[in-house]
């Protein structure tokens, strides 16, 4: 559907997007994810046409869009800013782009009225653009885009501007919307929780370079390396010695975990011997007395923080550098745990992930 | 210090309103004096009338001024709006070098001694070889109207989000449609305050007219030509009463825009918030 090669855009001497490559499906949610500076926007201003690559090609559905402008190609946008145009009312806002198509005035007003009962806005018509809320000028600028009937829908940073509540109710209906009207949306943000929950695959991006592209699960759970694990949230990491290496696993030698053999993820590439083993805080698990585990590792809890449902445990375990961070429901009392209490902790040998260093 | 603090609590109130009759109330007497019967100017007024305004039109050297001031008013507030719009557009979206200083020597008139510009102007233009007529008045009006001009579109374009524009381009239209569609309907009030502001301006004018000119009087030389004959104040007072009440009627109407302007285009950043 949208397929990138070798993109590069640079400014002088500075690379803000290098060498990236990926193919996003048709139908695809998908999430362009990293910090600011990453590159992510720029690759979106690429594909909508505000932006040209210095080298590399962008195609959409087949069509190379080298020197294509934004108005000629088949992507709308919703901007970061949402812009709105304030001059005008909802309805002229929704049906500016088919102005140009010179419809049937009552196929324009079916089109705009549907458009708004996508989006939710039934009745809203007739406010002025500077008369709205931030949610509501979010679903204008949806309503805007997709009364286009796009190919692609490109999204920058749709929902940074909203609080927190609106924002994860925001983030519920742009997945339903999306498997409702069947468009490829392809997602920027910097929110690891949005592009966890709404995407079906996610590009990591750091310093203009794409450095896994998978589903959000193995991008959660088999990140290819420590920048990744860090940035899709809590990750201890253990320093490794790679002790053997084939095509689909990976075994390693540590001094708190022993020798792990873990499946590789994609894209792993080898530098030297060194590797880190990575494991999530919330894969650990507090063996209370009676529980045993087939793996498990011992320490003491050096600190407590509460959490409301949950709480994070600091483990010092003997042999390791760091202490571990474990996080633990509250359901059987993990909140009462004494600060210098022993305590032993159960894992999983499939929550243990190899990592290039 | 608490004495002297208490001073100024009584006296700043009673000083800023002697300051206030001081600048106003001579510009009051205009109205109130041209409806007097009496030819000099001199209380207690003798009687009411409105002869002299009746008499204004049946003046043709007065209509001549008019129509003279009306067409350099006009001239000099599209060519200074077109620049105007030029500058405040490079001022508010590009960055170049030597862009303060550029800014900053758009605004200078304000502050330069007219007589001297006006003169300079007046030298050359003469070496140029430009006859003086309505045409230099017009020159020099846009010079000083530039800098008012460049202010206001300036506050009327800031904070324009570019991505108004992209939207546009996005949703399909063409450049040309975009500032047909986008650009000029946000800009508008603030061009046409603009256009309000540098007209009154050239209106009032007299420096510049006064050397610019030839031997078309504009409307503030026709008034100080009649200054010289005292039965003519009178007249000289109910035209310059209709002139006072144009200009505040234009300007507020002006300022209203100009509001409105930098409100709308200001809406698109602050209502992030």
């Amino acid at each position: 559907m949208i397929e990138i090669a070798d993109v590069t855009r640079s400014y002088g001497a500075f690379k803000a997007l290098d060498n990236a490559s990926l193919t996003i499906r048709e139908g695809e949610f998908f999430s362009l994810l990293g910090p600011s500076g990453c590159g992510k926007t720029t690759l979106l201003r690429m594909i909508a046409g505000f932006d040209q690559p210095t080298t590399g090609t962008i195609s959409i559905d087949g069509q190379p869009m080298d020197g294509i402008p934004a108005n000629r190609r088949p992507t709308n946008m919703v901007f970061q800013s949402y812009a709105i145009f304030p001059h005008l009312n909802v309805e002229k806002n929704v049906a500016y782009g088919l102005k140009r198509l010179r419809l049937d005035p009552k196929e324009e007003r079916r089109r705009v009225d549907e458009a708004l009962a996508q989006v939710s806005l039934t009745g809203l018509g007739r406010r002025g653009g500077h008369e709205l809320s931030g949610g509501q000028r979010q679903r204008v600028a949806l309503a805007r885009a997709l009364v286009m009937r796009p190919k692609v829908l490109l999204l920058d940073e749709p929902l940074s501007a909203l609080d927190k509540k609106l924002r994860e109710q925001m983030q519920v209906e742009l997945r339903s919307l999306q498997q409702a009207v069947g468009i490829t949306f392809v997602l920027v943000t910097h929110d690891q929780y949005e592009a966890l929950g709404m995407s079906d695959r996610i590009a990591v991006m750091f310093g203009g370079k794409i450095a896994q592209i998978a589903k959000p699960k193995e991008i959660y759970q088999r990140p290819v390396n420590r920048q990744v694990a860090d940035f899709l949230g809590g990750m201890n990491f253990v320093k490794a010695e790679i002790v053997e290496e084939n095509g689909a696993s990976i075994t390693v030698e540590t001094s708190g975990f022993g020798r792990v053999t873990t499946d590789k993820p994609q894209a792993f590439v080898r530098n030297g011997k060194g590797a880190t083993l990575g494991i999530r805080p919330e894969r650990l698990r507090v063996l209370w007395e009676g529980e045993s585990s087939k793996f498990e590792v011992g320490g003491k809890v050096v600190d407590r923080h509460y959490f409301g449902e949950i709480t994070h445990l600091i483990v010092d375990v003997p042999g390791l550098e760091k202490p571990l961070s474990v996080s633990e429901t509250n359901d059987f009392g993990a909140d009462d745990i004494p600060v210098g209490a022993p305590i032993r902790l159960g894992y999983d040998p499939d929550a243990l992930v190899a990592m290039a260093d | 210090m608490r004495t002297l603090r208490r001073l100024l609590a009584n006296w700043l109130p009673a000083y800023a309103f002697l300051y206030i009759a001081f600048l106003y109330l001579p510009v009051l007497l205009l109205p109130i004096f041209s409806i007097n019967t009496a030819a000099s100017p001199r209380f207690p007024l003798s009687g009411y009338t409105l002869k002299w305004y009746a008499d204004l039109p049946k003046t043709p050297a007065l209509i001549d001024a008019t129509e003279n001031s009306l067409i350099v008013g006009v001239a000099a507030a599209i060519l200074a709006t077109i620049l105007g719009i030029c500058a405040a557009r490079a001022v508010t979206r590009y960055r170049f070098p030597g862009q303060r200083a550029v800014s900053g020597l758009i605004m200078a008139p304000l502050v330069l001694p007219e007589v001297i510009v006006a003169i300079a102007l007046l030298i050359v233009l003469l070496q140029l070889g430009l006859s003086l007529s309505l045409f230099t008045v017009v020159l020099g009006h846009v010079l000083i109207c530039v800098p008012y001009s460049v202010s206001v579109l300036i506050s009327g374009f800031e904070g324009f989000d570019r991505s108004l524009e992209e939207a546009s381009a996005d949703l399909g239209e063409t450049a040309l449609g975009t500032f047909r569609r986008v650009t000029l309907p946000m800009v508008m009030p603030a061009i046409i305050s603009s256009l309000l502001v540098s007209f009154t301006i050239s209106l009032d004018e007299f420096i510049m007219a006064f050397f610019l000119t030839g031997t078309e009087a504009t409307l503030p030389i026709y008034i100080w030509g009649q200054l010289r004959f005292a039965a003519k104040l009178p007249g000289v007072l109910a035209l310059g009463t209709l002139l006072l009440f144009g200009s505040f009627i234009l300007l507020t109407f002006a300022e209203i825009l100009r509001r409105r302007a930098e409100r709308r285009t200001r809406m698109t950043g602050a209502a992030l918030a």
